[in-house]
């Protein structure tokens, strides 16, 4: 028995030892994954500091863990479920929960260490943040020892208030250059004109004219590439670590903010699929193979706990264990492809079915190469729409209050895709690090169709502030107008202006 | 596992602390935003704490959502809370916050910077208290300690070698008896009552009522930090006095004519019978619109004040609240009279705004 384990009761350790079992022989592939016991306050603490027991120390942990701990002492909710994204995994179990609630959360677990494990956006990530987060917490602790508490804590909020300006894509692009291309100082280019062997026709063929103007295209070139950034920076705490004037701890504290961002980031971004494919196989392991008959009724009551919906959410488990489901049964029965696609009989599309069976190996395929937004482009289809009754709604200004807007499919799927795209946050960039020429800096929000929250903005913009030291300004677009949003340490202004 | 996050909650708990006293002059004007809890425990609204970034507006957003309806159907009951559901804004919530009397208390004090109440004749107040101390071989067989006793005849019978391990019958004999033994120790006792007096003749309407509501409330909570046995007794009055419980004095109106003798009368009376000034603090806080029945009873409330009432309280401490009807001469002939005298607090409460300055006039005395 590996040691690590030893510190579960036998009970739990033999129910996690059959879990486990049934887990991999369905083909679920993870990594070693350590339960813990845990006592309701040691577990609020524990999800108050995002799953991990050892966070850097901040006041916001508090507040998560005053507001869990009402609720469990009002009976609202009892944490079911917390997994670390590591190697090994960790995940946790509430000790006066009853063993068919350790089961579900047992098979549920494996589900997500399976999905972190295997899908393609988890694969940047750092399987030792356990001991990441800690170094962190111990890096701003000293910190704090030697600065001061409220110093310190005051700089994390900044950083904080900034942390979604990172670049949801860049972990699986190359961005820019290798840094020592970029720092050599090109030679200025002359223009040279045209090639020609015959002296005396030089001038006819590269006329003055023509030399200037390609001079002055070169020398914009020039300017251009001098410009920070050369092309605008989506990683704007990545911006600010190289550029602005950080002391050295606050450098220090900034990176991990931004570190523990792109950590987490993933798992924001494959929410629906990775609760939908936890649950699936909870629902699998529990309902094939591991309930016993007692058990059934506390099992059926919290897992339909788990998929409640009401109108005004989306329940991430909901939608995704019936995408999953729906994408599995699509592949058995063969209802894809260019001749279902092509059939124009409801009746026959109903009933189609060709036997493939194709069905468990698709969605493990589709669990590796996909995040929310593909998978919901890809396999959201209309006849799914229909059947779980998705609506778009929005706020109505003349009833002052929220309505159903649309059962539209294009328009349901447009705006789920749209709260998906770059993780629900708006796409914000460095534009120039040295606005209007005077180390000013600007930001600006590529607007699809979405206005920002403006009194936030501003606040935003006040610790940006902070951080820069140099006036800040945000370009974006109110009610379909360029605003210029300007904040120079003391005051907010704004005027129209476009990018 | 230690609970490292008691660091953090503390932490927080400053920072309400701290938000708390940034609105304090919003809480102390409006009584209903505290909701009160048990007995020691207040709940207050809090506007949420948050980390601004740059995000949408929900409004401009909208979303998805799944069930019933028909569009146009309004979306109810509409959840604000989204705990990181895709893209589901969390709105604005309002945080509330469980603090204690004694914290906001503490907070009151600080933020009016109110002096600590010395209570008076510290050293003469003193009440005895029995407690169990320790053990004596002699006593009364009401208070013998079985255990000890027990174990007192075990170690004799052991010592003396008439113990039989197979047969364990432990029989005490006179000499082992034990029993417990008391001490009597002084504990100064810091006695208070709040004798609150309120005229509730025609003039004084529900505004004004719940200004004094509103005052009561945070008087009470101050007192109480400093006074472990705070007592409290109502008196209204019109023409004549009577005493009342909390409830009927809140809602009781009458509409006769006004002598505020009379409730000096009652509130004299309950001072000289029930809190003799050697063992207790006594508050009296009378509320009126200023309107007296005549000058002649004017006179007799100030005899009464500066001869009877004075010198056997701590503080006497009068709130004119403004009233359409009322002339608010009263608290005028009082500052003629007697406002020289340091256990006399006088403030003139126009609104509910001015409750908060008022609060600092009555409790800045550190009396």
């Amino acid at each position: 028995m590996d040691p690590k384990h030893t510190q579960l009761p036998a009970r739990l350790h033999d129910i996690r030892k059959r879990i486990e079992g049934h887990a991999r022989a369905y083909g679920l592939d993870f990594f070693d994954t350590v339960f813990e016991v845990l006592k309701f306050d040691e577990i609020n603490m524990v999800a108050a500091y995002g799953g991990f027991p050892n966070r850097y120390p901040h006041w916001r942990f508090g507040m998560e863990y005053e507001r869990l701990s009402k609720g469990y002492e009002y009976g609202l909710s009892k944490i079911y479920e917390m997994v670390i994204n590591n190697d090994p995994s960790y995940a946790y179990l509430l000790e006066s929960n009853a063993d068919v609630d350790q089961k579900l959360v047992m098979a549920h677990v494996f589900g997500h260490v399976d999905f972190f494990k295997n899908n393609f956006m988890f694969r940047h990530t750092n399987r030792k943040m356990m001991d990441q987060m800690a170094n962190h917490a111990t890096r701003v602790r000293r910190y704090q020892d030697k600065l001061g508490v409220e110093m310190v804590e005051d700089f994390i909020d900044r950083c904080l208030s900034l942390e979604n300006l990172i670049d949801y894509q860049a972990p699986y692009v190359k961005r820019r250059a290798d840094r020592s291309a970029r720092d050599e100082e090109p030679e200025r280019k002359m223009a040279v004109g045209f090639k020609t062997e015959r002296e005396y026709m030089r001038e006819y063929i590269n006329p003055a004219a023509f030399l200037e103007a390609q001079q002055k295209r070169l020398d914009a070139e020039a300017a251009k590439k001098k410009k920070l950034p050369e092309r605008p920076e989506r990683d704007v705490l990545l911006f600010l670590l190289e550029n602005a004037p950080l002391e050295r701890w606050e450098h220090d504290v900034l990176s991990i903010v931004r570190e523990e961002a792109y950590y987490l980031a993933p798992q924001g971004q494959t929410k629906i699929m990775n609760e939908g494919w936890a649950t699936y196989w909870h629902s699998k392991i529990m309902t094939e193979k591991a309930l016993d008959a007692s058990e059934i009724i506390d099992y059926a009551d919290h897992h339909s706990g788990t998929l409640a919906t009401s109108p005004g959410q989306l329940n991430p488990y909901k939608l995704g264990v019936e995408l999953w489901r729906d994408v599995e049964d699509r592949w058995n029965k063969g209802r894809f492809g260019k001749e279902y696609d092509e059939c124009d009989s409801f009746v026959q599309r109903r009933n189609w079915d060709k036997k493939l069976g194709l069905g468990r190996q698709k969605i493990f395929e589709v669990r590796k190469h996909y995040n929310d937004v593909t998978f919901i482009d890809e396999f959201l289809t209309l006849e799914f729409a229909v059947d779980q009754k998705l609506f778009t709604f929005g706020y109505d200004e003349k009833h002052q209050r929220w309505e159903i807007r649309d059962r539209e499919f294009r328009k349901v799927k447009e705006k789920l895709l749209q709260m998906l795209t770059n993780f629900g946050q708006p796409v914000i960039a460095v534009e120039d690090g040295n606005h209007e020429n005077r180390g000013e800096l600007l930001l600006a929000h590529r607007h699809e169709g979405v206005d920002l929250k403006l009194d936030y903005a501003r606040d935003t913009l006040r610790n940006l502030h902070s951080l820069w030291r140099r006036p800040v300004n945000l370009v974006t677009r109110v009610e379909g107008r360029g605003m210029l949003f300007h904040f120079d340490g003391k005051e907010h202004s704004e005027r129209r202006a476009d990018l | 596992m230690s609970l490292k996050i008691k660091q953090d909650h503390a932490r927080f708990r400053d920072i309400v602390r701290g938000r708390i006293k940034q609105n304090l002059k919003k809480y102390v004007q409006k009584g209903e935003m505290l909701g009160k809890k048990g007995k020691d425990f207040v709940t207050i609204p809090v506007p949420t704490i948050d980390i601004p970034h740059f995000r949408f507006g929900e409004r401009s957003q909208g979303g998805v959502g799944q069930g019933e309806g028909e569009p146009g159907d309004p979306l109810s009951p509409q959840e604000a809370d989204g705990s990181g559901k895709a893209g589901q804004g969390e709105g604005q919530h309002i945080l509330e916050v469980d603090v204690s009397l004694d914290e906001l208390a503490d907070i009151l004090g600080e933020e009016l910077a109110l002096p600590r109440i010395e209570p008076r004749g510290k050293d003469r107040i003193v009440a005895t208290r029995l407690k169990y101390t320790g053990i004596s071989p002699s006593g009364p067989e009401s208070l013998r300690h079985f255990k000890r006793t027990y174990k007192q005849a075990l170690k004799r019978q052991i010592a003396s070698g008439s113990y039989n391990w197979r047969r364990p019958v432990i029989v005490p004999y006179r000499e082992d008896r034990r029993y417990r033994t008391w001490k009597q120790v002084p504990i100064p006792e810091t006695n208070a009552v709040v004798i609150y007096m309120m005229d509730v003749s025609g003039s004084m309407g529900d505004e004004q009522k719940e200004i004094v509501r509103i005052e009561s409330f945070w008087i009470d909570t101050w007192l109480r930090r400093h006074y472990k046995g705070l007592e409290t007794r109502y008196v209204i009055h019109d023409a004549v006095a009577r005493e009342v419980d909390r409830q009927t004095f809140f809602h009781t109106r009458e509409s006769g004519g006004t002598m505020i003798s009379s409730a000096y009368k009652l509130a004299l009376e309950m001072i000289e019978s029930d809190y003799p000034s050697s063992s207790w603090n006594v508050y009296p806080f009378h509320f009126s619109d200023g309107d007296n029945w005549s000058a002649d009873d004017t006179r007799l409330c100030v005899e009464l004040l500066s001869e009877k009432i004075l010198p056997a309280v701590n503080l006497f401490a009068y709130g004119q609240v403004e009233s359409p009807y009322g002339s608010g001469q009263f608290i005028k002939d009082l500052k003629e009279a007697i406002g020289a005298r340091e256990n006399v607090a006088l403030s003139e409460i126009a609104d509910k705004d001015a409750i908060y300055a008022s609060i600092k006039t009555f409790l800045g005395s550190g009396r």
